[in-house]
């Protein structure tokens, strides 16, 4: 088993991916740098992970969508390798295209950080296989611009062919639907705002995370 | 060199904050009269804030060696060793002057200025605290300053990507003019591998690297040593801006360049900029330094030399660099985005010798900006001692539920839930413990380890106002005991004194008692003062502070799931108070918040019982015999028994004492106590007595309020409404 962590300039959650991927998993984790133009080879797992990817500046991802590696991991999503985007990971992936939706400026206009529960929407996905049909998890967030958005016929379409991944039990962000997570139509891109990354033992407050990790390598 | 008239001269000197004594020792030392750029350079290095020329005398005070200590004050920031060849870097600093006149930017830079200080001595900053102090709530400017100060904190440490663990927020009309805010920044770096700003030899070049130099920030440092009046706004143009995203990139880019082993010497550009990491750097290591003001890269046109001197601009680093290494360091910069450039060399002159476009525009000896800068022995008074009050001076609430009530949502004791919601408290994923948790301080594991270190930040105001001796003492007491209470093994301190114009005996005197105080503290305790910061001149109008010296405290967990925690009280356990109890309602939270009295001695604090006191918790914590801890401060046992019965949602049962008045029993503020809930609360107590601390059962856990028989019955809902709405509802944001 291979996982990949992307680090862009200004990511600041790259070093919590890998520890969380490796202790999680026990899986190999390479860091890749954005300005590279070559995934490992036989790569399993990709994660684009939080933090303010070129100081979030014009937007949240829209500058790390663009960078080198980004080509290579559009290549990568469209072979089918597992992709998480995590917090800014996520606002990247829809950056990219990869997702749809965008990640606006959350509703109390302030960050936020706590813990949330999530209602597994959708326990089918290979991310979520391996909670074995448990209904509820529980992680953290925190973000500034975690408010999911997107038109009322994407959401219809993303609801009615179990996209939403992850919804919180309590908004925190004012996310349309309380939506947290979403998977591409294919199944294989996830995006989510709560950190699996900070939430993969026990000691940390949940290790739900880590499940997330090890359903997403399990397939590898 | 340019020649200006002498008048002029001594006129700008004045304006540049200098005394005109000051101004005269300048003149005695150049032989002559300095042009402005060596004015500028003067007036920075011998500021307050550069030389602690007010304070120098009496920080000598402070003990600072200790088994444990690498590297004491003197140095960008303390380091101490834990163990296994790691050693933890910190220090605490203040921003109060610009985050009063630029809330957001002057409290951004502060987090970001405290960063730089730990990981410019090699370590990764893993932690971030503030101890924040604002006006009156009702103050028009407040909320304002509160919601501004909040959202720079969170908008720089955010995104650096350094967990807020913890901190402490007060609120008092003394502060109306003059907020303060200090900022810690905890770091992890190799004992072996730290780095510091000596200059090891001449002919060696200097590197600049980083952001570009503006004309930001110019004249930070004499601001922050000047009092405030009606037209500090005007000052807004001295207040630096900050840019996270590159302080981020710095980081990466000094620890990679450091690791390529490239580094002779290093230190980062904050208060007076190029000119005190110019001047230090090679005034410790006793060699001279020449500058050429055109390769400093800079981001307007047209700057001067004085300008670009004095220039506090974020972000930016000076290094010295080991001879042929210069290739490493463009690598390393190129990689990362930044700015760099070769602007000089260290020479065998012992000069600072500056030149721009062509000519000298500074040729100055070291030594007198090095460590030749005044040194004043500021007279001062004895502060006038307060009655210590007896229970019988004060008198119980007339009504109790409200009482309690009021006193959860004091603006002091309510939940700050509002300000830490708005930091990332998990980023790095070692967040053991951090201000939701409710914890007597932070808890970060040490990356890979079993081992933590356990943080806290601690002052009374309101103590040290009424006595500043026993409220230095009982600072750095309070910083002991949190520490002792998670079960770690406190270390040493960061001390951030924040006090009024020292040219002002009665202020002077606090200063000088608070020292004696705290230093006396440091000693009995084994808890030695590693690094420091002293901010005077905080006053509007004539008005000093509250006086503030804000204690940091480092702790060590040597396993980490051997640790007390502030919740998991269980129904049917038994509450033990460890301590005497004597009922000292002096300078209390009760006094002022339900009498409406600020007078009184605060409560003494005996160094012994401290001691014995802690080091029973600490070996009961150890043993695994404690798991549940709470210290007592602000409010008393009322108000711990409610903060342990909210954070472990139960109910508490108290039982009052037959030998002190049951107003005093509850809202006096004794120190060197401890809450404890355990199932056996009879082998506790006599453990306790064989240690002659003194113990007593003092309630149960169970049902749903905080009860005293006969006096009070108060539903966990209603305090705990009372306690988080107070924040929300001052902000205006109802959640």
């Amino acid at each position: 088993m291979k996982a990949a962590v992307v680090v862009f300039p200004g990511s600041n959650c790259d070093r919590d991916c890998k520890v969380a991927v490796e202790r999680s998993t026990g899986a190999h984790v390479d860091m890749v740098w954005h300005g590279d133009t070559q995934l490992p080879d036989g790569v399993d797992l990709i994660v684009l992970p939080g933090g303010f990817s070129y100081g979030d500046y014009l937007r949240c991802g829209a500058m790390a969508s663009l960078s080198p590696i980004m080509t290579e991991v559009k290549a990568a999503a469209e072979r089918g390798v597992a992709t998480v985007g995590i917090c800014n990971g996520f606002q990247i992936l829809c950056e990219a295209g990869l997702l749809p939706g965008a990640l606006l400026r959350n509703e109390r206009l302030k960050y936020v950080c706590k813990p949330v529960d999530l209602e597994v929407v959708n326990a089918q996905t290979r991310f979520t296989a391996g909670y074995q049909g448990r209904r509820q998890v529980a992680m953290t967030v925190g973000n500034g611009e975690g408010n999911f958005f997107a038109d009322e016929e994407t959401l219809d379409r993303l609801e009615g062919e179990g996209q939403v991944v992850f919804r919180y039990l309590d908004n925190p962000n004012g996310s349309t639907r309380g939506i947290a997570g979403i998977v591409n139509g294919q199944g294989n891109v996830l995006g989510l705002m709560p950190h699996p990354d900070r939430a993969f033992e026990a000691e940390l407050g949940s290790a739900d995370g880590a499940i997330l990790f090890q359903s997403a390598l399990a397939s590898a | 060199m340019s020649a200006a008239p002498s008048k002029t001269m001594a006129q700008k000197a004045a304006e540049f904050g200098l005394k005109p004594e000051e101004y005269e020792l300048i003149v005695k030392r150049l032989d002559r009269e300095p042009n402005l750029v060596e004015l500028g350079v003067f007036s920075v290095m011998w500021s307050e804030h550069c030389s602690y020329k007010s304070s120098r005398k009496h920080l000598g005070k402070f003990p600072t060696k200790g088994p444990r200590v690498i590297q004491g004050p003197g140095e960008n920031a303390g380091v101490i060793d834990i163990d296994d060849g790691q050693a933890c870097v910190f220090k605490m600093e203040s921003h109060n002057h610009p985050s009063y006149i630029e809330p957001y930017q002057g409290a951004a830079t502060g987090v970001g200025g405290i960063m730089r200080d730990v990981f410019t001595m090699g370590a990764r900053p893993v932690a971030l605290l503030n101890a924040l102090r604002f006006g009156d709530p009702s103050h028009p400017k407040t909320k304002r300053l509160v919601s501004g100060v909040v959202s720079g904190i969170g908008g720089y440490g955010n995104c650096v990507g350094v967990p807020t663990v913890a901190g402490e927020t007060n609120f008092h009309r003394g502060y109306d003019g003059n907020i303060l805010v200090n900022a810690m920044c905890v770091g992890l770096a190799d004992a072996d591998k730290i780095f510091y700003s000596a200059a090891p030899a001449p002919g060696l070049p200097v590197v600049y690297f980083g952001s570009k130099t503006g004309r930001d920030g110019i004249h930070g440092a004499t601001m922050a040593s000047q009092e405030f009046d009606d037209a500090s706004e005007e000052k807004r143009p001295t207040v630096q801006v900050g840019d996270p995203f590159a302080e981020k990139l710095l980081i990466e880019a000094t620890l990679e360049l450091m690791a390529s082993g490239a580094v002779a010497a290093i230190q980062d550009m904050g208060a007076a900029g190029l000119t005190s990491s110019s001047v230090e750097m090679a005034g410790k290591g006793g060699v001279g330094i020449e500058l050429d003001l055109d390769a400093v890269p800079q981001r307007e046109e047209g700057m001067s030399a004085y300008e670009m001197m004095l220039s506090e601009s974020q972000e930016r680093m000076l290094a010295i660099l080991k001879p042929g290494r210069e290739a490493d360091g463009q690598r390393i910069f190129e990689k990362w985005g930044l700015d760099a450039a070769t602007i000089g060399w260290t020479t065998e002159t012992g000069r600072m010798v500056l030149k721009h476009k062509g000519e000298v525009v500074c040729d100055v000896p070291l030594a007198p900006l090095f460590d030749d800068a005044p040194l004043y022995d500021r007279p001062w008074v004895a502060p006038q001692p307060q009655p210590r009050l007896s229970p019988a001076d004060v008198p119980a609430p007339s009504d109790w539920n409200e009482a309690l009530l009021k006193l959860m949502r004091a603006p002091d004791m309510a939940s700050k839930r509002w300000i830490w919601e708005q930091y990332d408290r998990h980023v790095m994923a070692d967040t053991l413990e951090d201000s939701a948790t409710g914890a007597d301080g932070g808890i970060i594991r040490v990356h890979g380890t079993r081992k933590a270190l356990a943080v806290t930040s601690d002052v009374t105001p309101r103590y040290v106002q009424n006595d500043p001796y026993e409220g230095g003492k009982q600072a750095v007491a309070e910083a002991w005991r949190n520490l002792t209470a998670v079960g770690a093994e406190p270390i040493a301190i960061t001390d951030n004194l924040n006090f009024g114009n020292p040219e002002r005996p009665e202020i002077m005197g606090q200063i000088v008692r608070a020292i004696d105080g705290m230093a006396e503290a440091c000693r009995e305790l084994d808890f030695p003062v590693v690094s420091g910061n002293v901010s005077l001149y905080n006053e509007t109008n004539g008005a000093a502070i509250p006086p503030t010296p804000t204690v940091g405290g480092v702790g060590l967990l040597r396993d980490y799931a051997k640790r007390a925690r502030f919740s998991g009280a269980k129904v049917g356990q038994s509450l033990v108070l460890l301590g005497e109890t004597r009922g000292e309602l002096g300078a209390s939270m009760y006094l002022r918040e339900i009498v409406g009295r600020e007078d009184g001695a605060p409560p003494p604090v005996d160094l012994g019982v401290e001691r014995r006191n802690g080091e029973f918790v600490r070996r009961e914590i150890e043993a695994g015999r404690l798991t549940v801890v709470h210290d007592l401060a602000d409010g008393g046992l009322a108000a711990a028994a409610i903060e342990l019965a909210l954070a472990s949602k139960v109910g508490v049962q108290l039982r009052l004492a037959d030998d002190v008045p049951a107003h005093a029993f509850l809202f006096g503020e004794d120190q060197a106590r401890y809450l404890i809930a355990v199932d056996d609360a009879q082998s506790l107590v006599a453990a306790a007595e064989a240690a002659s601390v003194p113990a007593a059962v003092v309630g149960q856990i169970s049902g749903e309020s905080v009860a005293a028989p006969g006096l009070f019955e108060v539903s966990c809902g209603q305090l705990e409404q009372a306690w988080e709405g107070w924040m929300p509802a001052l902000m205006g944001d109802a959640a």
